[in-house]
């Protein structure tokens, strides 16, 4: 029988939850959502080539109620792989490794995306309603 | 030289190959060199898609012709893919452990990837070129 008193790492369900492990994991969740919102910048690029009735569909689309949820979905995904992104390219010239450094930076990441994902909204709501 | 004399290969023949993938420095650089890119044209993105709000068809499609934009749109959408190609492959290699559903994935995504960096830089000089 396997000797059950060594430690065991404990899996996630278990684990207490630390802002560092969560910045980690929407870097990946925000990274895969911005793979599949390629499409979109596609999609948009190829309405606007193939016509006008086009590019109204694609509007009306992205106007939607589910069009916009996906868009701001989108634009937070952006800017949160962004600024962690920024943060990760920094920690890669060695900067920030110290506990107290690196749970700041990952707080820095969370609360300047959403800063600027309300920035954004607000530019948006304030020119006109969502178009 | 060596303790078992029947081994009449060089040590250097048996250790070759046997160490990394080869490419993985070259991936982690280019991950890198691609996000650097990004943080600047993703930035310009957004810019631009927020000048353009309300935009209608013709002032769209203007601004995507515009040489500056045509071209920064099109280094975005090729730097866009490839650093998604890049990402999901370390995805995919992290938590698919089947061998032909690893392979059939990521080569399945670098076919997308490369169809939609293709149309989304075939769009753009479709509109730049006014065809």
């Amino acid at each position: 029988m396997a000797d059950t008193r060594r430690p065991l790492s404990p899996h996630l369900q278990i684990y207490k939850w630390q802002v560092q492990m969560v910045t980690s994991i929407l870097h990946r969740a925000t990274g895969i959502a911005l793979a599949v919102g390629t499409l979109l910048v596609v999609w948009a690029l190829l309405s606007i080539a193939s016509g006008e009735a086009a590019f109204d569909q694609f509007k009306v689309c992205m106007g939607s109620p589910l069009g916009i949820v996906l868009l701001v979905g989108w634009s937070w995904a952006l800017f949160y792989h962004l600024c962690n992104g920024i943060r990760h390219l920094l920690q890669d010239t060695g900067m920030g490794f110290a506990i107290p450094q690196f749970v700041r930076s990952s707080w820095l990441s969370v609360i300047v995306s959403l800063v600027l994902v309300i920035v954004v909204w607000a530019c948006v709501l304030t020119t006109g309603g969502a178009a | 030289m060596s303790a078992n004399a029947k081994e009449l290969r060089n040590p250097l023949k048996r250790a070759r190959g046997l160490g990394s993938a080869q490419s993985g420095m070259s991936h982690w650089w280019t991950q890198r060199v691609t996000a650097a890119a990004l943080v600047v044209l993703a930035l310009w993105f957004v810019i631009t898609v927020l000048s353009l709000l309300h935009a209608d068809y013709a002032t769209a499609r203007a601004a995507v012709a515009k040489p500056w934009n045509a071209l920064l749109l099109i280094l975005f959408v090729v730097t866009m893919f490839w650093h998604a190609v890049l990402g999901l492959q370390v995805v995919i290699e992290d938590y698919v452990h089947t061998r032909w559903k690893e392979i059939v994935l990521r080569v399945a995504i670098k076919f997308l990837a490369v169809l939609g960096a293709l149309a989304g830089v075939l769009a753009v000089l479709r509109i730049a070129l006014g065809a």
